[in-house]
């Protein structure tokens, strides 16, 4: 971090745990649960949701005094809409079958909360290198939790990592599988990407007692 | 029947909250009350109602490739749907600007209820997420694009409604501190979503060949378009179940 004040770096850490846009702010749960199922489809969104942030914040933030604040909804939309129809392109050229995968999840970047939470936080009131600094800082956090939930689901729902069998061969009998060890199959299910969420939650608020609501 | 199909699918079987997880960001945010949960729920099925059809329309006529025919022959070529994104959430916040503007007019009672959730609805992913959905399970009719709106909406409704009375109920109960609020909401929703999936039987009656047979396009459509979005998973729940068997 010797390119970055301690201010700075502290935008792109902050986010990264005691202030996750996930488990603390509530923003952005809606794509982070159903694409979780595999470690690969995890950082494919956490890279997509990284650009578009970044990029976006940069935007809005050049524009921030020309811009009328009556219409700012309209501008923050169509640039997240443009930015995410760029992503789009790109996965459909070069990862066909992972933007299949994805489906509508990317198109659904655009409502993501955390896309707009931080314009209207941050952006609208800071110049573009530091709303760069926040929007990466925000994203990666995201993509953190993303890939966390990801990499439990994989691991044990199909007893692979990125597709390679970390685990043994589940056919033959090799590795863990040769203790009789199973599969969770019921990890893969959408479900338990809820229930692996609470309890990234749980572990996070006993250790920082700071974060524990009243209700 | 298809409609009636449609309709119990949209609410039970492809629940916007519990099998896609769409309005999360709303549906946590604003749970914490039941009278609340109601005034945005309802908002969201007036919304969804709207802006599926008239997104359909511009899927029909200006997006999907050839739509634009009817201008003329040389524009059977033309596939604009790389601006679906735009377009439907162009017409989406438009259309929250303007249901605002008239339920303010014609109903204040309703606006007072509904009023400050109807902003807040342009950025809803499960209004998005209605719309490309529909796009992309290939409704056949108008009339269809309608029901799915409505029966999404309902569905959402529903789930909203649930959570906010156990969360109300929830905060006499000792829920261990660090779980307390969101944590605890996660994991009940997570619970409620797999008794949802209970509901995956209801139509296709016991197994997966009754889909197949039903030669309709719309249904193969919605058929395939289920396998691929839950591709991962059932393959890999298949997968798993066989090399148990064996």
């Amino acid at each position: 971090m010797g390119l970055l004040s301690k201010k700075d770096s502290k935008l792109i850490l902050d986010p990264l745990a005691d202030n996750n846009p996930i488990t603390i702010q509530v923003l952005g749960i809606c794509s982070a649960l159903a694409i979780t199922a595999q470690l690969k489809a995890s950082i494919v969104m956490a890279i997509s949701v990284i650009a578009v942030l970044g990029v976006g914040n940069v935007v809005i933030s050049l524009m921030r005094n020309i811009m009328p604040s009556k219409i700012r909804i309209i501008v923050q939309l169509v640039v997240v809409a443009t930015l995410v129809i760029i992503v789009d392109q790109v996965l459909k050229a070069f990862a066909y079958s992972l933007s299949k995968e994805l489906s509508v999840f990317i198109g659904l970047i655009i409502t993501n909360c955390i896309i707009m939470g931080r314009f209207e936080a941050f952006a609208l009131a800071n110049k573009p290198w530091r709303s760069f600094l926040d929007g990466i800082g925000n994203a990666a956090g995201y993509g953190l939790i993303l890939i966390i939930v990801g990499f439990f689901r994989e691991l044990l729902g199909s007893g692979t990592l990125l597709g390679f069998k970390v685990l043994g061969d589940p056919i033959a009998k090799t590795g863990l599988y040769a203790f009789g060890y199973e599969n969770n199959g019921f990890m893969l299910l959408s479900p338990m990407a809820l229930i692996v969420i609470g309890i990234i939650i749980w572990v996070q608020r006993s250790r920082n007692k700071e974060l524990i609501e009243e209700h | 029947m298809e409609h009636i199909e449609l309709f119990f699918k949209s609410i039970f079987i492809d629940n916007m909250v519990f099998a896609t997880f769409l309005g999360m960001c709303s549906y946590l945010a604003v749970s914490k009350k039941v009278t609340t949960a109601v005034g945005l729920g309802a908002a969201v099925i007036f919304v969804l109602a709207v802006t599926v059809p008239l997104n359909w329309l511009l899927d029909q006529y200006i997006l999907r490739d050839g739509a634009l025919v009817w201008l003329g022959e040389e524009y059977a070529s033309y596939d604009l749907s790389f601006l679906s994104f735009i377009l439907f959430i162009a017409t989406i916040a438009t259309m929250v600007q303007l249901v605002e503007i008239v339920v303010e007019k014609f109903s204040p009672s309703l606006y007072n209820s509904l009023g400050i959730f109807l902003p807040l609805i342009a950025v809803n992913c499960a209004i998005l997420g209605g719309s490309l959905f529909m796009q992309s399970r290939d409704i056949a009719t108008l009339g269809l694009a309608l029901n799915y709106g409505v029966s999404s909406g309902i569905g959402w409704f529903l789930a909203i409604l649930t959570i906010a009375a156990i969360r109300e109920k929830i905060r006499y109960s000792n829920v261990p501190g660090p779980l307390r609020g969101l944590g605890i909401t996660f994991i009940i929703t997570g619970l409620m979503a797999i008794g949802f999936m209970s509901f995956g039987g209801m139509l296709t009656g016991s197994d997966e060949s009754a889909p197949a047979l039903d030669g309709s396009p719309e249904n193969v459509g919605m058929q395939t378009e289920q396998n691929q979005q839950e591709n991962i998973e059932t393959a890999q729940t298949v997968e798993v179940s066989t090399i148990t068997k064996q």
